[in-house]
């Protein structure tokens, strides 16, 4: 049949099973909008902010495995989504962003809301297209599908022409391309066998790829048969449940005192899916000094990236694991005991407001809520004092630590989810892309926001005790902002939590709102701007200097 | 730079079509990389593109290139030319001063290194030369005293002898992309 290019781009987004689209309207995008209001079979949430509807589409995809979708408009709309993506790049989050653009006879002419977006996207996603023939249009679509979802996902830009989606084409219905699967090298599952079964310390190190790839089933077998503690990076928490006994939390530079001595100890680090980044492997020389390091990953140019490793294995952890765990012995259980021994002393437990606020709203929160969290020291607590039981439910911008990412992915993970949502955010981050709060209310999303407000931004701060001598630099909020008042100017609810007393019933009173209302409740969190995110390790430093303490306070 | 650098060669087939080569350098600039010489033309297949880059580096950066530019959607084949036994060519223009006096001078040179005028005036001559980039700096050395008006090289182009082909390799991209 012959269709309009913007109906076409809707059939095909039908076809890859999107039922889901955030995003922005325009005047380069008015065909497709139109496309979309005759279909009716998407929905669409407005956000109040391009950047908005990349965070939500990054959110709906991590939650649920699927290809997050944002639209915007040319020019403004589509630089405002820049940050979004660039945000499930670092974090190899598969997204699809469609941009609309100027016509083919105003290209190039510095027109009314034209930008060259794939350009500017380039270094940013996995790859990018501009569409300026309709003829190339739907297996432009399928292609961006394809290429987001497999090997390391990532978001695809695809910037479609104004002409293009005006424009009448013949149109075939075709099922998404098949996956490819990689094919591992035998001869590796084997050394690796070897390797693993030859250590005396194994410690399983789970990174992102494991939540990409899905592989939570086989990551417990598999630690299983071993008898292994395993440790994880930001990404990859909730990949294990963090109440399971072989669980000892975070590794890097907020990480737990059990995870950095189990570091130390062991003689064989087994990496999966994990780049090894610098606030993980901190100094990359030092990181697995004299260890055997087995890298498991989908993306080849990770290998020997940062860390040098003793083998490296192409692979989907899924299938490698699956191919893996039949071959290795059982271990005697001695190792587990004594990296566990440390897990008993557990990290310094300093008298953080935020920590029991967070262990109380885990407690109250239903078990397979998403949890999702902006960037900074809440975002570390949150990561060390949470637990994930359930996964793939934890959203943060891991890579590139974008502040402001926390309301559009929770708006994001409950479409994915369809259930009540946890953020917890800081004032700095919250004041960045407040204005989702008004979509929150308007799609009628249940979320609690716990708004860990200290009145400064806490995490640079405490770069600036440790490494600054104190000169608090630009870093003191000064907001007469009324966040209880905000809240409900915008038709949410608000409440207060200002004592230790109040933190269980105020807590359960935000819980209960949102649940039964379906709407989002702003939880005003008081907490001290002297609160540090503990254990830490400088950045560049070995692992043996893990700070319990601040050295100042 | 590093102190162990390398002068490394690196052949891709890519896509015919535009920002291609954007992509590509955008990976050396992004990591400050410098792209020492850079080669592209269309190959017998008018949708590929071959590319010639040289890279002056250690072997971490010829790995982390070769396999960042395997990743990319528009880069079909990759390889290193060091690991093989390849025939290099590049083509120099060259305008310089040649009076009456130094003509036959330069002539007696383009002789020995079989390079060619291909342009006189009264007092310039256009020389052109092909070979290896190693001929041309030594050929360049010689001419140099006349005085070089200006000059232009293509960048090293390269194949590999026998029948082995950049079609042929094994890559990243077979598998994944």
């Amino acid at each position: 049949m012959k269709l309009k290019g913007a109906d076409i781009l809707i059939n095909c987004l039908l076809e890859q099973g999107v039922d889901t689209i955030f995003g922005y309207p325009g005047g380069a995008v008015l065909d497709i909008y139109d496309a979309l209001y005759r279909n009716g079979k998407i929905h669409h949430i407005l956000t109040a902010h391009e950047q908005g509807a990349a965070h939500a589409a990054d959110g709906y995809a991590r939650v649920t495995g699927k290809v997050g979708v944002c639209f915007a408009t040319s020019g403004p709309g589509a630089t405002n989504l820049v940050t979004g993506i660039a945000t499930a790049y670092m974090d190899s989050i598969p997204m699809v962003a469609v941009t609309g653009n100027v016509g083919l006879n105003m290209l190039g002419r510095d027109s009314f809301q034209e930008v060259d977006i794939a350009g500017i996207t380039m270094p940013i996603t996995k790859h990018n297209f501009i569409v300026k023939d309709v003829k190339e249009l739907a297996s432009t679509i399928r292609k961006a599908f394809y290429i987001a979802s497999n090997g390391r996902k990532g978001p695809v830009l695809i910037d479609i022409l104004k002409n293009v989606q005006t424009a009448e084409c013949e149109y075939e219905p075709a099922k998404p391309l098949p996956p490819k699967k990689i094919a591992i090298d035998n001869g590796n599952i084997d050394r690796a066998a070897e390797i693993i079964n030859e250590s005396k310390k194994p410690l399983v190190m789970v990174g992102g790829g494991v939540v990409a790839s899905r592989a939570f089933d086989e990551l417990k077998d598999f630690a299983e048969k071993i008898d292994a503690p395993v440790t994880y990076t930001l990404m990859g928490k909730g990949a294990l449940p963090d109440d399971e006994r072989r669980n000892l939390g975070m590794l890097g530079m907020h990480g737990t005192v059990a995870a950095a001595r189990a570091l130390i100890a062991s003689d064989c680090i087994i990496a999966l899916g994990t780049r090894f980044s610098d606030r993980v492997a901190l100094n990359r020389e030092l990181f697995a000094n004299g260890k055997k390091v087995i890298h498991v990953d989908v993306d080849n140019a990770e290998f020997n990236k940062n860390v040098n490793v003793t083998l490296s294995v192409l692979a989907d952890v899924k299938t490698f694991l699956q191919e893996l765990t039949p071959k290795l012995e059982g271990k005697d259980g001695e190792w587990l005991k004594t990296a566990k021994a440390a897990d008993g002393k557990k990290d310094a437990v300093a008298n953080v407001r935020a920590y029991d606020i967070l262990k109380k709203a885990a407690e109250l929160a239903p078990e397979d809520s998403p949890l999702i969290t902006d960037v900074g020291q809440h975002q570390m607590w949150a990561a060390q004092q949470y637990p994930m039981n359930k996964p793939a439910l934890f959203c943060s911008s891991g890579g590139l630590g974008t502040m402001g990412y926390g309301m559009g992915a929770a708006i994001g993970a409950a479409f994915g989810t369809g259930r009540l949502c946890v953020l917890v955010t800081g004032d700095g981050c919250f004041n960045m892309n407040m204005n989702e709060l008004s979509t929150a209310v308007t799609e009628g999303v249940p979320l609690v926001i716990l708004l860990m407000n200290n009145g400064v931004l806490g995490m640079v701060r405490q770069w600036q005790k440790i490494f600054y001598n104190r000169r608090f630099s630009q870093t003191t909020l000064h907001k007469k902002t009324d966040y209880i008042k905000f809240a409900e100017s915008f038709g949410a609810k608000g409440i207060l939590i200002d004592k230790n007393d109040d933190i269980g019933a105020k807590l359960k009173e935000a819980f209960d709102f949102a649940a039964h209302n379906l709407e989002p409740v702003l939880v005003d969190c008081r907490i001290s701007e002297d609160d540090n995110v503990l254990p830490m390790i400088k950045p560049g430093a070995a692992y043996e200097t893990q700070l319990k303490e601040m050295e100042d306070d | 730079m590093q102190s162990d650098t390398t002068k490394y060669t690196i052949s891709a087939l890519v896509a015919n079509k535009s920002g291609v080569l954007t992509r590509i350098s955008g990976l050396f600039s992004r990591r400050g990389y410098n792209i020492e010489s850079l080669t592209v033309c269309a190959t017998e297949d008018p949708d590929v593109s071959r590319m010639t880059v040289i890279l002056i580096g250690d072997e971490y950066m010829l790995n982390q290139m070769i396999r960042q530019m395997d990743k990319l959607e528009d880069v079909m084949k990759i390889g290193c030319a060091n690991e093989l036994d390849c025939v290099y060519r590049e083509l120099l223009l060259a305008k310089v001063n040649a009076n009456s006096e130094t003509r036959s001078q330069i002539t007696l040179i383009n002789e020995v290194y079989k390079a060619k005028v291909v342009d006189l005036s009264i007092d310039t001559m256009i020389l052109e030369l092909t070979g290896d980039p190693e001929k041309l700096d030594a050929y360049l050395k010689v001419i140099e005293p006349f005085g070089i008006l200006e000059m232009q090289r293509t960048g090293v182009t390269v194949l590999a002898r026998g029948r082995h082909t950049l079609k042929d390799r094994d890559c990243y991209g077979d598998h994944v992309n």
